[in-house]
């Protein structure tokens, strides 16, 4: 998956290498923006309340 | 490429067993197999192996392990997220927040040794207008020698994930008869209440807000479900009771990386003095110092 994705992507070596290290930045981005909050109401840290306050 | 290379390894060695029994068990490296003269059917075979459901087979394999290794690291980076990076953006926020706060009272950073004194009963710190108003800052030695966390109103995710110590609104205020019930995170999200085990009886516990400074001591703890809500009551545990003290109830996670349990810490108001008076002694450092930064 990975191999075919650096494979398809266009220019030479260098200018590949470039891209992915900007895409895995990217997909970073949306995991700590997006992905990671969400993720975070299934952990056992959040109940720090009492029930119904 | 192992993978491959085993592949065709076995596959060659089958082949060899239905042609020719007699063969040795060992195969030779693939290709050099796979020609053998005499066989016009087998030729092909090394570019006929990479075809195929074989073929399909291997790369939905790779596929499907690429992504579990993915999900793999993406958990793992999701658990360093969770317990230290929300910390981060946490600890920041609410040390702006306690800044703000603190700078907008523009009361003096040292103790008044000429207004020392009894300045009789604590009066009573208004209601905040809102929910996430920021009213006060709670600062608890034991905690960290610099420990100094902003007093929010609510308790919802919304406070309690950026602003510290969240107050029950249903609850009372500092220096009020009843209880003032505040909330804070064990874990993640500046970890506030991290440590609200460690507490010992006799501890100081301090709340600035516009009205002045209250000194709670801690009195003692206790570990309840979370249905318990009687622990914020006026009197704890006691509906319809008439309030003779000022309680300060924390109530935070436990055991501390979970939360089928909620630890409640029970403090009770001791004494109280006006802004103009400095801050207590113990805190004194820590006020002076919050304000000096950034």
């Amino acid at each position: 998956m990975y191999g075919w994705i650096f494979r398809h992507l266009p220019g030479p070596l260098w200018a590949r290498i470039f891209t992915s290290v900007i895409l895995v930045a990217a997909a970073l981005g949306a995991l700590v923006t997006w992905a990671f909050p969400w993720m975070a109401q299934f952990t056992p840290f959040s109940g720090t309340t009492l029930d119904g306050q | 490429m192992n993978t491959r290379k085993a592949g065709l390894t076995v596959a060659a060695r089958q082949r060899s067993a239905e042609t020719d029994p007699a063969s040795s068990p060992k195969p030779p490296a693939p290709g050099l197999q796979d020609t053998a003269p005499g066989d016009p059917a087998r030729i092909p075979a090394p570019v006929a192996e990479g075809r195929g459901r074989g073929r399909v087979l291997r790369g939905v394999a790779r596929v499907a392990g690429e992504l579990l290794i993915t999900i793999g690291i993406v958990l793992g980076l999701f658990v360093a997220w969770d317990l230290w990076g929300t910390n981060l953006s946490a600890n920041a926020t609410q040390a702006q927040a306690v800044r703000d706060f603190t700078r907008g009272l523009d009361a003096p950073l040292s103790p008044k040794a000429a207004l020392k004194g009894d300045y009789g009963p604590a009066p009573a710190t208004a209601a905040p207008t809102g929910i996430g108003e920021v009213f006060g800052v709670a600062y608890i030695p034991r905690l960290g020698a610099t420990y100094s966390r902003p007093l929010v109103q609510g308790t919802s995710q919304a406070q309690l994930d950026t602003l510290g110590l969240g107050h029950y609104p249903a609850t009372q205020m500092p220096g009020q008869p009843g209880n003032f019930a505040v909330a804070g995170h064990r874990q993640t999200h500046g970890a506030v209440l991290d440590n609200i085990d460690t507490l010992v009886p006799g501890d100081r516990i301090y709340i600035q807000t516009r009205q002045g400074y209250y000194t709670y001591v801690f009195r003692n703890s206790e570990i309840v479900t979370p249905d318990h809500t009687a622990v914020v009551l006026p009197v704890p545990d006691h509906p319809g009771a008439q309030p003779t003290e000022s309680l300060l109830t924390m109530t935070s996670c436990n055991p501390k990386f979970g939360d089928w349990q909620r630890f409640i810490a029970y403090s009770v108001l001791e004494s109280w003095q006006p802004l103009d008076a400095g801050p207590p002694a113990e805190i004194a450092a820590i006020v002076a110092a919050n304000e000096g930064k950034g």
